[in-house]
């Protein structure tokens, strides 16, 4: 019926642009595919087209006296990820990665606890900014500042200094493994940038999460007798955690993929991120860089699977 | 238990305030380093502080260069963006068609790949290609991860924007280009210029995608970068560290109270 009346309206229009609206309303499909096209060509081609061409290289090997790439299928480039060497690397990021995600949890959760559950009004302006303007700070910058606090002069040395804790810093930084000679040249410095810089992906769907949380649940679970902790675990948490399972998502890829933050804070063993980029750049084995690369997206493929089980899409 | 009640509202009430000092700390100490006299290290407290190092800032060509670029850049991958965006947007939301998931993956997926692979997929696909590094690799990459910030805005926006109004447009005799001129577009314009602004501050602040896809040019935080492991006038690093902060926090707040009504805010696929 209206589109019958619209027909008949449109029949007397002339003018291009009028002719060529009457089209696409008579057919909508031709509009859909028009406005797809370009993003799609975009994102389809140069974007897909891309990441096809780098797998495939992982696919080849590089021939080792040359140092030139050999076009030959193969999986010896992949069997280089298993020496222990490059295993080692692996491994040391993912573990990072796994520690780096707990932490931030823990950190985020009680600010969107209370950004959730308890701010009103202005408050939860001044939480949601808190948490978005760290967010969007630049990158750099933020590592810069890290920098700053945990140079051997910084503000951190200084702080322990002048609590008399020196003994504590330096007691923390003999530490076999996760210790060095400063703070910025440790893993534990790694660590801690690494937590600040990604805390806000983590706190900002746990809080989403949270705040779906119905109210008169709540209620009903005090009413029938629970405490307020056990109103917590049994109510509150299970039903926030795909937001936190969300948030991993981010601090667990971005971890994962990050070469910036342990090449600037920390010691020389290498991320997977830094490997990729020394195997590309300076050791020129492209095939090896991009076999590297295909590490976090398997990890990262197995681990929306099991976020999509959980329901953690629905959080997001 | 009403007291007990209380006591944990303290305690989480302290675990809130002291997550978000843990925040914004950090950032206020740039502010005091780009005042200090010291210029060999990084050294707390500062001796003394000092004006000079805005003016030595201000002479310095490389710094106007990079600053230069990296608003070219920011400008054009934003522009490219606004449309691929709106038009994915538009698509998704106006109709159901197989494979309507499928986009909203192929949005997001090159902001939930590590930045790394999607610069190096870009870097292999360059030289394959046979494409010389410039300006314009820069945007192509750039361009390809700011879609994802203007599509989420677009989409919320146009969940929110009643398909009645649309109708009504054409019911009363609009052409399909002068409903999107006087009915679509100032519906969605708020979102678009809010979904823009975060393009832009993602652009700006990119390094990772721009290491793999840039040439001899650098932008603002390859600049950055460089001085970072590198350092050659740690004073100058620091006041421009500053003005970086002060730069970005604008568009954010910009773009808060710009999408402040509505029911999804901008960052949150970030």
């Amino acid at each position: 019926m209206t589109s019958a009346s619209s027909n008949a309206l449109l029949a007397g229009r002339r003018g291009f642009t009028a002719q060529l609206s009457d089209l696409f309303w008579r057919r909508p499909g031709l509009l859909l595919a028009l406005m797809l096209a370009p993003p799609l060509l975009w994102l389809g081609v140069v974007y897909i087209g891309s990441l096809i061409a780098l797998l495939a290289q992982s696919f080849f090997s590089i021939d080792e006296f040359s140092g030139l790439v050999l076009y030959e299928f193969t999986f010896s480039t992949y069997r280089q990820l298993l020496l222990a060497a490059n295993f080692d690397i692996i491994l040391r990021t993912v573990t990072m990665a796994t520690l780096v995600t707990l932490t931030s949890a823990v950190i985020a959760f009680p600010i969107a606890y209370y950004a959730a559950r308890y701010a009103h009004g202005k408050w939860k302006a001044l939480f949601y900014l808190g948490v978005m303007l760290p967010l969007w700070s630049s990158y750099l910058v933020k590592i810069y500042a890290w920098k700053l606090i945990l140079a051997k002069e910084g503000i951190l040395t200084w702080g322990f200094e002048k609590l008399h804790l020196t003994w504590l810093l330096e007691a923390i930084l003999a530490l076999p493994v996760i210790g060095g000679n400063s703070l910025s040249v440790s893993y534990l410095g790694t660590f801690i940038v690494f937590v600040y810089i990604w805390l806000p992906y983590m706190i900002l769907p746990t809080q989403a999460a949270l705040e779906r949380v119905p109210g008169n649940l709540v209620e009903a679970a005090g009413d029938l007798g629970a405490t307020p902790q056990q109103t917590f675990r049994t109510v509150i948490l299970p039903l926030a955690l795909p937001g936190i399972i969300a948030g991993s998502i981010f601090t667990f890829s971005l971890t994962l993929g990050d070469y910036i933050i342990p090449q600037i804070v920390g010691s020389s063993r290498l991320f997977i991120g830094q490997a990729v980029y020394t195997q590309q750049g300076t050791a020129g084995n492209v095939p090896l860089a991009a076999a590297f690369s295909v590490v976090p997206i398997l990890i990262m493929a197995v681990y929306l699977w099991v976020a999509k089980k959980k329901g953690a899409f629905d959080a997001l | 238990m009403r007291s007990d009640r209380q006591s944990a509202t303290l305690a989480l009430k302290l675990a809130a305030i002291g997550g978000l000092l843990f925040l914004h700390l950090p950032i206020l100490l740039i502010f005091a380093y780009a005042f200090t006299t010291e210029e060999k290290s990084y050294q707390w407290p500062p001796p003394g502080f000092t004006l000079k190092w805005f003016g030595v800032a201000w002479e310095r060509p490389d710094v106007w260069e990079a600053l230069t670029l990296s608003l070219k850049v920011g400008l054009i991958a934003t522009a490219i963006a606004l449309v691929l965006g709106t038009l994915a947007a538009a698509a998704v939301s106006r109709s159901k068609f197989f494979g309507r998931e499928a986009i909203s993956l192929l949005v997001i997926l090159p902001i939930a790949l590590p930045g790394i692979i999607t610069g190096i997929a870009l870097r292999s696909a360059f030289s394959i290609l046979d494409i010389p590094f410039s300006m314009w690799t820069i945007i192509l990459g750039h361009a390809t991860f700011c879609i994802v910030v203007v599509y989420n805005n677009a989409v919320a926006r146009f969940r929110r924007t009643s398909g009645s109004l649309i109708e009504a447009s054409y019911d009363l005799g609009a052409d399909g280009f002068q409903t999107f001129r006087h009915v679509i577009l100032p519906n969605i314009a708020t979102a678009l210029l809010a979904g823009g602004m975060l393009a832009f501050a993602l652009s700006f602040d990119e390094v990772i995608v721009t290491t793999f896809t840039g040439g001899q040019q650098s932008t603002l935080p390859i600049w950055m970068l460089e001085e970072l492991i590198r350092p050659r006038q740690r004073p100058v690093t620091n006041v421009v560290a500053m003005i970086v902060v002060l730069a970005t926090f604008l568009p954010i707040l910009a773009a808060y109270y710009l999408t402040r009504d509505g029911d999804q805010i901008a960052g949150g696929g970030k």
